[in-house]
């Protein structure tokens, strides 16, 4: 079967499974739920549905300049895909600022293609019928990392001041539940409700998340990106929204791929 | 664009603390959404103090400060009752939505009790954040002292552990003053799951 057909036979394992997990009467955590989960599905992953969209998404000629992706610098150098997710984020000359891979492609697809910043940006997070381009670009380009170290460097001033905004961003307590990142993520061993919280500030724990995202959803149904699951930990924080792909975002990603540096890349992950 | 990037860039590098840069950065970049508006960002005096010692030992004085403080905004029970219905209580303690920009804020709000700690034994989803409650009035009595250090303590937890994890549930309005009593009432009620 090729990737495509055998990813959709998957998606019905998926379906069955996920019932069969409902089913389940006996205590058990939901992370050997998950793991029963990927035992079943052996070698595939649903998201690779979203790795063969994204790498034909690269390579279509889009926008009102009518040209693909294929000479975008998202890390090491125009074009270069194997690899990059590794080095993310990192600071860019002709931007003047730090990026992460969504925040990239942004650019390329304003400079390369033409497009504008809001179209870029336009269903950043999909759901069914409404397919996220950013989803499946992500998804492609970050399984072209799959078996590299995360190697994301503070060299740059404006990389060091990235990461020590997103350290405080990591700490600050605000809101009416006066919860910060660091109330979940800041020791070890802790779960909420049967979930497992990682310590993101352990190494350790900072590399097994971070390496593992982006994941296939099976609550979802979709593949989520490291941005969609900071923004879904802003609303459950009270915050108000972070906006997609921004410096702040970028900054609090900064903190957690370098606090995951050393890790080896194995994303896309199938996730709860 | 670029200019303005770089501009950007440069006043964040020209502030004099990168806490002060972290805030300006999320009130340039977070947007409000239904409920959660902008001032949401905006810390009082435990956020912030909780915020500068996150990660090392809070010193005694400013914990005394903050308890102190925090102990005279709790509003007790004008009719002097705290235990409720505790049937009402365990539904509060199941519940995690409220304040969420994806809330209907004309909803009453959850408490999400199990998220963080173990209560009834039937429920065996429950989380690890903070201590187990199960047997909690078996265990410490349920007198009427007891009854309203536990409404106190939902009501709000900085009065009594200073940098607690835990919500200000009554003093930041998450719970009325019913459902904490519902709430104080499946801890402390003897015919509560959790005291079986």
């Amino acid at each position: 079967m090729n990737p495509i057909h055998r990813a959709a036979a998957v998606l019905c394992v998926a379906s069955a499974m996920a019932g069969a997990a409902v089913l389940a009467q006996q205590p058990s955590s939901t992370e050997q739920e998950i793991e029963k989960y990927r035992a079943a599905l052996g070698e595939d992953n649903p998201a690779e549905l979203w790795e063969a969209r994204g790498e034909a998404l690269w390579k279509e000629k889009a926008g009102p300049k009518g040209a693909s992706l294929e000479r975008c610098d998202i890390g090491l150098g125009p074009g270069v895909v194997k690899g990059a997710y590794t080095v993310l984020p990192k600071y860019f000359a002709d931007t003047g600022k730090v990026q992460d891979l969504e925040s990239r492609l942004v650019t390329c697809m304003e400079t390369l293609q033409g497009i504008s910043e809001a179209d870029a940006k336009k269903n950043h997070f999909g759901s069914g019928p409404k397919r996220s381009k950013m989803e499946a670009l992500v998804a492609w380009i970050a399984s072209e990392s799959r078996g590299m170290p995360m190697n994301v460097s503070l060299a740059h001033p404006e990389e060091k001041e990235a990461y020590e905004i997103g350290k405080r961003m990591f700490f600050y307590r605000a809101g009416p539940h006066d919860f910060a990142c660091a109330t979940c993520h800041s020791r070890d061993n802790l779960r909420i409700r049967l979930q497992e919280l990682p310590n993101l500030t352990n190494p350790k724990d900072a590399q097994r998340a971070y390496t593992t995202w982006p994941g296939y959803r099976v609550s979802q149904g979709e593949v989520r990106t490291m941005q969609h699951r900071i923004n879904d930990c802003y609303r459950q924080q009270r915050f108000p929204e972070p906006g997609y792909a921004s410096d702040a975002v970028t900054a609090l990603v900064m903190y957690l791929a370098h606090n995951a540096n050393g890790g080896v890349y194995n994303a896309p992950a199938v996730k709860r | 664009m670029i200019a303005l990037a770089a501009a950007g860039c440069a006043a964040l590098r020209g502030s004099p603390d990168e806490e002060q840069a972290a805030v300006a950065l999320m009130k340039k970049d977070f947007k409000p959404r239904g409920q959660a508006t902008l001032d949401r960002l905006d810390q009082d005096d435990v956020q912030r103090t909780c915020t500068r010692y996150s990660g090392r030992p809070l010193p005694p004085a400013e914990a005394q400060r903050i308890e102190k403080e925090q102990l005279a905004l709790i509003r007790y029970p004008a009719d002097g009752e705290y235990l409720g219905d505790w049937k009402a209580g365990e539904k509060i303690a199941q519940t995690g939505v409220g304040k969420q920009w994806s809330d209907d804020p004309s909803r009453a709000a959850g408490g999400n009790c199990y998220a963080c700690h173990e209560l009834s034994h039937a429920e065996l989803s429950y989380g690890t954040i903070g201590p187990s409650l199960y047997h909690f009035g078996r265990t410490r009595g349920f007198g009427t002292d007891v009854q309203k250090y536990v409404y106190g303590r939902i009501y709000n937890p900085e009065a009594f552990s200073a940098c607690s994890s835990m919500p200000r549930f009554g003093a930041h309005g998450i719970l009325t003053e019913k459902q904490i009593k519902d709430v104080v009432a499946l801890l402390l009620d003897p015919r509560s799951p959790v005291n079986q």
